[in-house]
């Protein structure tokens, strides 16, 4: 489904990924997996549009989407839950989660994603009325993914979502990862807690200093030894 | 459903009505009943404020709602000021004034009605607007407040200095004054309701949304650049339409009443009333433009028995700024945050007061 061959980007003298090629099937969930510099974010900036990449190709369904710009690529069926989570503090649940439909225009199917995000999501649901700034980190990271799912993408890629969660959060959003997987999208994942990531994915891509350093499916790469040692923590 | 639909109906109709017979009245068209018209000087600063408070709300999409500091505000109501003007005033009139240097071929020969002079110098305005906006907007933050100061100034000094066009420093005068309570409050309240309606839409929530956080916004599919300068383009024609209305009040205009100090003014304004919330602004305007006037008492020498304190002449623009500090200071985000003022908060300490009595 997407395919990324070579791809080079930098900012400005500072090369960030340096010849990346990888490629995520479609309907899989496929995670990036490595150490802080690894290039992870940028790879996901530069397909989402949100900077140029130097040289090499990125591929959705055999189209060459490079340096396309953000809303072109949110149209084509890629959408992003960014590091941090990010939602707009000052405008409610509803009003972030409508955000997320912008590109759209059919009403009914936006109506019948939102059905459908609120039974993934009933805390949203409750908490439609309120202040995205209020809501706590979780249910922040919920709306941010809920907002996510808005665009009716193919592809959903997430920066970090377990970042700044409580531990029994963070299964919980990875068992949702799981669920939004299996109702059809194909999932792009990055994470620093690698051994959550490994378990859950199909494929896995080892990232070190803007290159692959290792790949293979997600419980293949938990039994390698370099990837225990280094990501794992365990001796 | 259908009851709360036609109270909210009932509600604008009576509002609506009171608003006309007000107006009416201070504009002395109920004189035929005995009625009117107000003071003269107190209907000159309700019409000051109606214009203050068009000025305020351009000023607010932009600032406010879309979060882009821009600070040349003064230099797109010269435009509509001045195309305004140079439309409007009689052949006779534009041949005194240029006295120094006869005005350009065939402008000096060109007189049409009021209403199309205004919409002119709004759109003359925004094309100005569009024209910096292509570059300023692409910087960010103090950045695009010095690019957009620095395109206001040049608008004045070019102003100041095509005199064949402006009659440079000498200003303009004798600019029929067509502008009265209707044409202000007019223009004010629709003004009002269009962006009320703007900001509640797709649109204006996109804006919310640039302003919020301009990265997540670019991840929805929200073309940023495009939406910012749609804004900018907007708030510009409503400038200049403001300032058109400005010139036919004061029926005299240079290029000094368009320096920085006027965009200060209404970025006050603005801040006061709280960025991001529509009513604010023309409760601010209200309040600033009544405050300069009436704070003109401590100026003036004071008898007290048997102390007399002599009038200090820029003393209101102190006590004015004291003000300014106790509301920055007590409230941060402005008198109304982003909030609204809406008939349901507006009544609703009313009612809870009412149902105390009651209780009592």
């Amino acid at each position: 489904m997407l395919e990324l061959q070579d791809l080079r980007v930098s900012y400005g003298a500072i090369e960030a990924v340096k010849g990346l090629s990888l490629s995520v099937p479609k309907g899989k969930i496929v995670a990036l997996v490595g150490a802080n510099g690894a290039g992870k974010s940028t790879t996901l900036r530069a397909i989402s549009g949100l900077i140029k990449a130097k040289s090499g190709k990125i591929l959705f369904e055999g189209k060459d989407i490079t340096n396309w710009p953000a809303q072109k690529v949110v149209k084509l069926g890629i959408s992003m839950v960014p590091e941090g989570r990010r939602v707009f503090p000052d405008l409610t649940v509803y009003e972030n989660l409508l955000l997320g439909a912008f590109t759209r225009t059919d009403k009914a199917a936006i109506a019948r994603d939102l059905e459908a995000v609120y039974r993934l999501f009933p805390r949203l649901e409750e908490r439609r009325g309120q202040l995205a700034g209020t809501l706590s980190g979780g249910e922040q990271q919920m709306l941010a993914v809920g907002r996510a799912l808005m665009s009716d993408p193919d592809l959903l890629m997430m920066d970090e979502p377990s970042l700044g969660l409580a531990p029994v959060l963070v299964q919980e959003i990875f068992a949702l990862i799981k669920r939004i997987n299996e109702s059809g999208k194909t999932i792009l994942l990055i994470e620093q807690n690698a051994r959550a990531a490994l378990e859950l994915c199909d494929y896995a891509y080892v990232l070190e200093t803007g290159v692959v350093a290792l790949e293979g499916p997600g419980k293949e790469l938990l039994r390698d030894d370099r990837v225990r040692k280094v990501y794992l923590g365990e001796q | 459903m259908s009851t709360r639909g036609d109270k909210g109906i009932i509600r604008i109709i009576v509002v609506a009505v009171v608003l006309a017979l007000l107006l009416a009245w201070a504009e002395g068209d109920l004189a035929f009943i005995g009625i009117g018209p107000w003071d003269a000087y107190f209907v000159r600063i309700l019409n000051l404020a109606a214009i203050n408070a068009v000025l305020a709300l351009s000023l607010n999409l932009v600032n406010g709602f879309t979060g882009q500091f821009s600070l040349g505000h003064a230099g797109f109501m010269a435009v509509g000021a001045y195309t305004t003007s140079l439309l409007v005033m009689t052949p006779q009139m534009k041949k005194t004034v240029f006295f120094m240097e006869p005005m350009f071929e065939p402008l000096d020969r060109i007189c049409i009605p009021f209403l199309p002079a205004l919409l002119i110098g709004g759109a003359v305005s925004c094309v100005f607007g569009v024209l910096v906006g292509i570059p300023a907007l692409r910087l960010k933050g103090d950045y695009l407040a010095i690019a957009t100061l620095g395109f206001a100034e040049i608008i004045r000094l070019v102003l100041q200095n095509v005199r064949r066009l402006t009659n440079g420093a000498l200003g303009l005068k004798g600019i029929p004054h067509v502008v009265n309570l209707w044409w202000t409050f007019g223009v004010g309240i629709a003004v009002f309701l269009f962006f009320r309606g703007f900001v509640r839409s797709s649109f204006g929530r996109a804006l919310i949304a640039i302003r919020e956080n301009e990265t997540a916004a670019e991840l929805m599919g929200i073309d940023i650049f495009r939406h910012k300068l749609l804004a900018f383009a907007i708030s510009s024609f409503v400038t200049g339409v403001g300032g058109g209305l400005m010139a036919s009040l004061l029926t005299t205009i240079d290029p000094v009443m368009f320096k920085l100090p006027t965009t200060f003014q209404i970025l006050l304004t603005v801040v006061l009333g709280g960025m991001g919330s529509l009513s604010g602004s023309v409760i601010a305007a209200f309040i600033v433009t009544f405050m300069t006037e009436f704070l003109r008492v401590v100026e003036e020498p004071i008898h007290l028995g048997v102390w007399s304190i002599q009038g200090i002449p820029g003393l209101r623009m102190v006590i004015f700024s004291a003000l300014l500090v106790i509301v920055v200071v007590f409230y941060p985000r402005g008198l109304l945050g982003n909030k609204e003022l809406t008939w349901e908060n507006l009544s609703s300490p009313v009612s809870r007061l009412f149902r105390r009595r009651v209780a009592s």
